[in-house]
């Protein structure tokens, strides 16, 4: 850094006597006390994209109980620490302000969504399932033992973990729901 | 790839810095053109020209890599006097019931199979009708393929007339470079690059590498087009070995994973079939129908058992075939496209939308809102409120006057999900790779995660069960997963381990070669045991790339084995040597007795080169030490398909079922397999139709994913792609009388959305028999809704419902289109316009 007062530290006037402004003279006493987000971070978390199949590795910094930064991992050999724009926006997707954070109702015929709470969606979920499952089981079809039900049915989408598609898959085969499918088909 | 896989991508530009050489087929120029040394445009729909011309160049110049083909594919292999190819009966091969629409595969059998003892399938088959549709569904045999000898008879010489070989040469021997030029516009100094490069660069020293997405699958010929590219690489020597393969980019983070342990009507975990009423009334039946007895399918009973364990625990015993009953029958086709028919007729009446948004994300989308409005109640759960959630309130149908929501009598629940940083659990990616997320933080408000959803909603429906007999498998299932924190979440790590499975002492298993058929040992997922192995999540392993070795095979988890590199014992010669020091990657060390390299020998570690299967051996004991495609029958690479396909044994040019041109090589236009759904919700443009003269193509941008609910809403993403558009070229501009930066009108017999223009030479008018074919690119990632800072009209909903019949797969990559100027009719008139067209 050149040597002297703040005025001839000043980048405008480093600049303007011809020192290179893509460079070093392009910092100020305040870039210099500038700190990553990440350096503040109570704690980092090694994860992976969300989006494409790729699998870029991704190490989520949070600091506050809220996600301050998302950054490739520098590790990964299949990344090498590069995002492309959709995993370097990722951030935003745990964090832009449109998402939802409660259930929803609406019921037959209604014109608005109601509020309520999970608890009891969780239980008039279970109910309907219960109901509709028997009230649409097929014991046998053409004379053929098929044990199962053409009333329920499911999609999920491709950013599902295999935990997740595993448990989907063995609760809708205990219950007899065979429609159970997936973007993978799509 | 560099606009859809760009991470994936650097490897490509750092493969060419070091001297490979790059084509892009494609018919629009994106940033991978740019990026590589040739950019081929193509006409939609075409690539089985192109490629079946690729293989019949290698062919009539005998350039194929003749010692890897005579050891390792199935090229010698005599097939049936029965079979008739395409080129004898102009488009169909033998088999053809022209009412079902469906082959019985029989014919295609190799020489000598049809003495073999009725085994199941084909006691089925004397049945004839509707059950050889299950017979030749390739959903029928898991990821072993269909049942076939371990040594058929062979001619060595390849002079045969039925050994495959020569069964190649004639079909594929009108499938010249003057067709590619007719059919796919790609001029025959282009092909001759093109086949020059690939047959250059394969054989002992070099390897070629096929890269494709979407835009192979999603045709009524889909699960063919990789099929062509699987018979150019295996006759080019480039299967198993490094540098080559056929590599599928996938789309979503875990969308192989979806795949592997599947929520696909069809499959279980592993590729093990779902069970079909019409054949399989047992364990023992159903294995019987489940393909292979040699090979590495020959062990699935160990698979399924231990499958049964897995969910069914202690009830699961031998007595009862291992609660085999348990699991409900298919009787055909409950794809997700059959399930949105069986909505709109009624049959189905709950629907769990998870992550996934069908009102806008699959083709014919009114067909997809219609049957929502149909139901007695819809589960969504996402991270914002997409369309699927919310068509009842402003779907584009109100707007028509189709719908009005006091009608519609569908109850909604809306559940806000956990995001990817707010919850543990593995990705499987597109190389195979499970790799383990830690969590960042815990979800905020009602949001929680599908494994908490599911985990709670089969907590609360087993507290709520009957003594009746049609609740015994959700009485006696093992749900018992320890929950964590104070939203009770159930462990993923429990889940992961399940999957993995544990042997008698309750220890994780390491390999899926320790399990057992008699229920000693319960696994989850037969292909991904091994991921737990020492009571180690091995998929969270992250050793850095700089300290290990450029296989890396301490990153994450690869299935099956930790192998990176599938059917590898291919990259060493029949005595398992190196074909070449520069492509060394697996070997027989015989000093050890056993094989080695630098990834994981897919491959018996013991079993000796010169290994001769004796009498009437098993499973991976039938195949030579010579065999490495170890999941088929007879170890070998399938140049042709005796069985397992729906719609032919070798890969044949059909047109598209919407195409401007008829096909020039057969009477038989189109599949005549494929799946057709002929509904007033969705219909079809007729082909060579002069109302919809112009070839449409659906595709991705960078910026944006998929239907947009997680692109859409981020303002980043939003702000660089803030509008649909639609590609056409400064021809095609100038006939229909679009303007840059305008709007244009896309018209198909299914509706008209609106896009802003982009002028482009990166679109060019092909040449096609004659004519010149125009092509309009369209992105798909827009809706009227979902949440997002950015909306508009949902391409998804210009496109047909018409399916390759193997894999159920829309056709969503080569439809016809017409195109005018200015923007769509709203309202009514909408309707009208395209009323006009149908009937027009
Ligand atoms: S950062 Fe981009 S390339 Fe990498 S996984 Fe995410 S979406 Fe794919």
């Amino acid at each position: 850094m050149a040597q002297g007062g703040w005025i001839s530290r000043w980048p405008v006037l480093r600049q303007l006597r011809g020192e290179d402004g893509r460079s070093r003279a392009a910092r100020s006493a305040r870039t210099d006390a500038l700190r990553p987000r990440t350096e503040q971070a109570d704690s980092v978390a090694r994860s992976v994209c969300p989006y494409c199949a790729v699998g870029c590795g991704q190490l989520i910094y949070v600091k506050d109980g809220r996600v301050t930064q998302i950054e490739g991992d520098p590790d990964s050999p299949v990344s090498r620490g590069r995002l492309c724009p959709k995993g370097a926006a990722s951030k935003q997707l745990v964090t832009h302000p449109g998402r939802q954070k409660h259930v929803l109702y609406r019921r037959p015929h209604g014109t608005e969504w109601e509020a309520l709470d999970l608890d009891t969606a969780m239980d008039m979920i279970a109910e309907r399932v219960l109901r509709t499952r028997r009230q649409t089981w097929q014991q046998e079809h053409e004379g053929k033992t098929v044990r199962r039900t053409m009333g329920i049915a499911s999609l999920g989408g491709a950013t599902l973990d295999n935990e997740e598609n595993y448990l989907m898959k063995k609760l809708y085969t205990a219950l007899g729901a065979i429609q159970v499918e997936n973007q993978a088909r799509i | 790839m560099a606009e859809c896989h760009p991470v994936g991508f650097q490897w490509v530009v750092e493969a060419r810095a070091r001297g490979a050489r790059v084509f892009h087929v494609d018919p629009r120029y994106t940033r991978t053109s740019a990026l590589a040394d040739r950019h081929l445009p193509i006409r939609a729909g075409a690539d089985i020209v192109l490629l079946g011309a690729l293989i019949n160049h290698v062919l009539v110049n005998e350039l194929d890599f003749r010692e890897y083909v005579l050891a390792y594919t199935n090229a010698a292999t005599i097939v049936s006097a029965d079979f008739r190819d395409t080129e004898d009966l102009d488009g169909l091969f033998s088999g053809f019931d022209a009412g079902s629409r469906k082959y019985d595969p029989s014919s295609w059998a190799y020489e000598g199979v049809d003495e073999e003892p009725a085994a199941g399938l084909r006691g089925e088959q004397l049945e004839g009708g509707a059950h050889h549709a299950e017979v030749a569904g390739a959903d029928q045999y898991g990821s072993g393929g269909a049942r076939e000898q371990a040594s058929p008879p062979t001619d060595p010489t390849l002079r045969h007339p039925r050994c495959v070989y020569q069964i190649l040469r004639r079909h594929f021997a009108r499938y010249t470079p003057e067709l590619v030029e007719q059919v796919c516009g790609v001029s025959k100094a282009d092909f001759a690059e093109l086949a020059g490069a690939i047959t250059e660069n394969s054989g002992r020293e070099h390897t070629t590498a096929w890269v494709y997405a979407v835009g192979w699958t999603q045709h009524t010929v889909g699960a063919q087009y990789i099929r062509t590219a699987s018979i150019l690489q295996l006759l080019l020597g480039n299967m198993g070995r490094p540098g080559g393969g056929i590599l599928a980019l996938r789309g979503h983070a875990s969308i192989q994973g979806s795949t592997d342990i599947p929520t696909l009507f069809n499959i279980l975990p592993g590729y093990l079939p779902m069970p079909n009423a019409h054949e399989h009334q047992n364990l023992d039946d159903y294995l019987k129908g489940a393909g292979a007895e040699t090979g590495f399918w020959g062990r699935k009973r160990s698979y399924m058992v231990s499958l049964l364990k897995a969910w069914w625990g202690e009830h699961a015993t031998a007595d009862n075939d291992f609660c085999f009953g348990h699991l409900p029958r298919l009787t055909g086709d409950h794809g997700h496209y059959s399930t949105v028919m069986a909505q709109i007729d009624g049959t189905v009446k709950g629907y769990f939308v998870v992550g996934e948004n069908p009102a806008i994300g699959s083709s014919g989308g009114k067909a997809q809102r219609f049957g929502l409005a149909n139901l007695d109640w819809l589960v969504v759960r996402d991270l914002t409120l997409v369309e699927t959630a919310t068509f009842w309130k402003n779907g584009p149908e109100l707007a028509t006057g189709e719908m009005r929501t006091e009608d519609i009598a569908t109850e909604v629940f809306f559940l806000p999900a956990a995001t990817h940083a707010e919850k543990e659990g593995t990705f499987t990616n597109t190389q195979r790779l499970l790799q383990w997320r830690h969590k960042a933080l815990d979800p905020p408000e009602d949001c929680r995660s599908e494994l908490w959803f599911y985990h709670h909603l089969g907590k609360r429906i087993r507290a709520r069960l009957s003594d009746d007999e049609i609740d015994r498998p959700l009485r006696e299932l093992a749900w018992d997963y320890p929950e964590e924190g104070e939203r009770a979440e159930p462990s993923a790590s429990a889940v992961l381990r399940e999957i993995n499975g544990t042997g008698p002492d309750g220890r994780t298993l390491s390999a899926y070669t320790e399990l057992k058929p008699d229920g000693s040992t319960r696994c989850g997922c037969w292909i991904y045991c091994g991921v737990y192995a020492d009571e180690v999540n091995q998929a969270a392993r992250r050793k850095p790339d700089s300290e290990q070795s450029w296989v890396a095979p301490e990153w994450g988890w690869a299935w099956p084995a930790n192998r990176r590199t599938l059917y590898n014992r291919a990259s060493a010669d029949p005595e398992g040597r190196p074909w070449s020091e520069r492509k060394a990657y697996v070997w027989w060390d015989a000093e050890k007795g056993e094989w080695t390299g630098h990834d994981v020998p897919d491959f018996e570690l013991t079993k000796p080169p010169d290994y001769l299967p004796p009498e009437g051996a098993v499973a991976e004991d039938a195949l030579a030490g010579t065999d490495p495609f170890i999941m088929q029958a007879d170890g070998k690479g399938w140049l042709f398909a005796p069985a397992g396909l729906a719609d032919g044994p070798l890969p044949t040019h059909y047109e598209p079922q919407e195409s401007p041109v008829p096909n020039l090589l057969y009477g038989q236009r189109a599949n005549p397999a494929r799946r057709l759904y002929d509904r007033p919700e969705s219909p079809y443009n007729p082909p060579e139709s002069p109302r919809f003269p112009y070839v449409l193509t659906t595709y991705r941008l960078t910026e944006h994913h998929t239907a947009g609910a997680m692109s859409r809403p981020l303002s980043y993403l939003a702000e660089l792609q803030p509008a649909l558009f639609c590609e056409v070229s400064p021809e095609l501009a100038g006939l229909v009388g679009l303007v840059n930066g305008g709007w244009a009108t896309i018209v198909t017999t299914r509706t008209a959305i609106e896009a802003r223009v982009l002028v482009t030479e990166r679109v060019r008018p092909l040449r096609v028999q004659g004519h010149t074919v125009h092509q309009v690119g369209l992105p798909y990632h827009w809706g009227w809704d979902g949440g997002g800072l950015v909306t508009g009209d949902s391409t998804n909903d210009l496109l047909p419902i018409v399916l390759d019949p193997n894999v159920y797969i829309q056709e969503g990559k080569a439809v016809t289109c017409d195109l005018r100027p200015g923007r769509r009719p709203t309202g009514p008139a909408l309707l009208e316009l395209i009323r006009e067209y149908r009937d027009g």
